[in-house]
């Protein structure tokens, strides 16, 4: 018995070798998918993990066939985070490469630049740009996997609102993402029954914020203070929050979430409350958490690979490909228009910064459920929740 | 009716001791940070008074100091190895900067001669994030973070060891002009680079030193104040540019000027964003300095101006 079935099997698959052929050779190669990182200049903790992210993963899809019986051909061009070289490197990628679609910009300003070169351009762009103004209003082509600066607020006071908290004193940085967590803060702290109380800034170069903190400390009843901050200000921030002794909670963004914040706040990062994603804190999820299995598998694949600790950032790309190669898998082809009406349809994709749910109206598809509570404990990350 | 009167003075008391404790939080901050903006704005004047160069390139010499002694003390060095080690490449590269950029171009004019150092300080900034990387890093404080509290103002120690450094760098280099030989040869050659030739002064000799003593300070300036405020490859920029405003503001060419001007500009960021907005603390410090620019154009201790001819 067991002879004749293997007699079968191999002569089938005998006869499926030239048809498979036939096939790889109708789809002609490869598909071109663009990316555009900001893999130097000040938006490089972004761009960094995301390209490594991406080549890692391409890699990986091609070694199983690709897609669709093509291989993917990954085309990087790095716009150092300024917006024009954006543009220029958009256009590029739209005549004369040719992708069906763009991953990428890494941050948010960019992506207001190029997106009318995409929705001319009639390709779908998947950036990983923080900002919620991206997707609102929806544009046709563009979609984005981070949350939404604005959740990170909402995240947050949801928390306040649990512990009884209703005073908060803001402290941002006048940079585009400073400014946005500002804008998004104050419109959705009403909802949660949180006065703002106090409302400091401070440049994305200053060395010192002790000042702005000190006003914060001393404003009468604050129960809170939020910080909407990345990179090496958000860590003098952390510190600065010790230095004056701050004795109410102290929250910061998922803007910081990735372990070299931890590194330079050193002891002043330990049990401050930020909402990240889950894959921050991959090994210390529960069992039952959907996210756990893809969280974790990114998270060793990512550091086998590249030696360091995992951000969020490089997940948002993780994110962002695979949606894109489960929409083409879907819609069975890479025409660019058939594929943005398949990432339209995504429905419970489980990536690395939640479950994704996208709508004709969404075209992020995250929700609060996404974020995770999480805090610093013995210089690691812990679920707060 | 005695209880409400001594309530109103606890208040009082209550109220003047908050307000204190803000005021010297506030220059606390502003001093760390002035200090580190004098630290620079003595490097611009030194390398100014002996060559007429105004060097851009003043604010790489700190993240020098900064990157350098970070990596050296990751991979294990001492700390006080580490900052040495981060002292000698500031001079050599402050030599080096010297010998190939500035020398061969003498005969030019001075905005020639800035723009050789705007060049460098790119060059510079590109060869570190090379180097080094592009993330942030920093150096544990010399000793210990916990936080003193003076009248419920918070102290780091490190700032104490910015402001000391400071302190400590000024007066001997102040010594050092005016105490030794060589100290008034470097004057000398301020104050008219020919005579001081005529004389037997090695002005080209006075040139390297003060290349190599404004590339030491900026790093030691560097490796202190690494452990509050951090570096990266790219920090040199914004500190190039207030050093620059405090130097200005001080009298350029004015050693005691450059700290004056340093301090004042820390001290008006600070307040400024403490008792106005934290918004315009910048707008204000810079609206001072052209106030005081207008009124007087040579900087707060600048001599009157004279052409030379």
């Amino acid at each position: 018995m067991t002879g004749v079935r293997c007699f079968v099997k191999s002569s089938l698959a005998v006869l499926a070798l030239p048809v498979l052929m036939a096939g790889t050779a109708l789809a002609q190669g490869t598909v071109k998918i663009g990316a555009l990182l900001a893999v130097t200049g000040p938006a490089a903790f972004l761009g960094e993990p995301e390209e490594k992210t991406l080549k890692m993963y391409v890699e990986e899809l091609n070694a199983k066939g690709g897609v669709n019986g093509q291989k993917i051909e990954l085309v990087i061009y790095d716009d150092g985070g300024d917006a024009s070289k954006t543009r220029t490197f958009a256009q590029r990628l739209v005549e004369e490469d040719k992708v069906v679609a763009i991953l990428g910009p890494s941050t948010s300003g960019p992506t207001m630049a190029i997106s009318q070169v995409v929705e001319d351009a009639g390709i779908p762009l998947i950036s990983f740009g923080g900002a919620a103004v991206i997707v609102q209003p929806m544009k046709k082509f563009v979609f984005k996997t981070p949350h939404s600066d604005r959740m990170a607020c909402e995240k947050v006071f949801e928390d306040m609102k649990k512990k009884k908290l209703t005073k908060a004193g803001l402290i941002t940085g006048t940079d585009a993402f400073g400014k946005s967590i500002r804008e998004g803060c104050i419109a959705a702290a009403p909802t949660y029954g949180v006065e703002i109380v106090g409302d400091e800034t401070y440049n994305p170069t200053d060395k010192d914020m002790t000042p702005q903190l000190t006003n914060l400390k001393n404003k009468a009843g604050i129960q809170a203070i939020m910080s909407g901050s990345f990179g090496a200000p958000a860590a003098i921030v952390t510190k600065n929050v010790k230095q004056v002794g701050v004795t109410v909670p102290f929250y910061q963004n998922h803007g910081v979430a990735s372990k070299s914040w931890i590194d330079l706040s050193g002891d002043a990062a330990e049990g401050v409350l930020l909402p990240a994603a889950a894959v921050l804190v991959a090994d210390k999820l529960a069992d039952s958490d959907p996210q756990k299995k893809v969280a974790l598998a990114y998270k060793t694949t990512y550091e086998k690979a590249t030696g360091k600790p995992i951000s969020t950032f490089g997940g948002h790309a993780y994110d962002g490909l695979m949606i894109l190669v489960e929409a083409m898998q879907r819609a069975k082809t890479s025409d660019p228009k058939k594929v943005r009406d398949e990432i339209e349809k995504t429905k419970g994709f489980i990536g690395t910064a939640g479950i994704f749910n996208m709508t004709d109206k969404d075209h992020m598809g995250l929700d609060l459920a996404a974020f995770k509570m999480v805090t610093v404990k013995g210089g690691n990350w812990q679920l707060a929740e | 009716m005695l209880l409400p009167r001594n309530l109103k003075a606890l208040c009082r008391l209550w109220v003047a001791d908050r307000f204190m404790a803000e005021l010297l939080q506030f220059v606390i901050s502003g001093l760390t940070v002035g200090a580190v903006y004098a630290l620079v704005a003595l490097g611009f004047t030194l390398i100014y008074n002996a060559t007429d160069v105004v060097n851009f390139a003043q604010g790489e010499f700190v993240m020098i100091g900064g990157m350098v002694s970070a990596f050296a003390y990751a991979a294990g060095v001492p700390l006080m190895f580490a900052a040495m080690l981060a002292i000698i490449v500031a001079i050599i590269v402050g030599l080096i900067l010297y010998r190939f950029g500035i020398e061969p171009a003498r005969g030019a004019s001075s905005v020639v001669l800035i723009i050789i150092t705007i060049g460098a300080s790119i060059a510079m900034r590109g060869l570190a994030a090379l180097v080094f990387d592009k993330q942030f890093h920093k150096l544990p404080a010399f000793s210990g973070e916990a936080a003193i509290r003076v009248l419920d103002a918070s102290i780091v120690p490190q700032a104490l060891w910015v402001l000391g450094g400071a302190l400590v760098i000024v007066a001997a280099l102040w010594l050092f002009l005016t105490r030794t030989l060589f100290g008034k040869a470097v004057l000398a050659t301020a104050a008219n680079r020919m005579a001081a030739q005529l004389v037997g002064v090695n002005t080209s000799f006075v040139m390297s030193f003060s290349f190599a003593a404004s590339a030491a300070i900026g790093a030691i300036a560097g490796v202190l104040v690494t452990p509050i405020t951090f570096t990266s490859y790219d920090v040199g920029t914004a500190l190039a540019l207030k050093g620059f405003a405090a130097a200005v503001l001080g009298g350029m060419g004015n050693p005691l000027g450059a700290v004056a001007g340093g301090l004042i500009i820390g001290l008006l960021e600070a307040l400024g964003a403490g008792y106005v907005s934290s918004s315009y603390k910048d707008a204000i410090a810079f609206m001072v300095l052209i106030g005081v620019l207008m009124l007087m154009p040579g900087g707060l201790f600048g001599k009157a101006h004279t052409e030379r001819v």
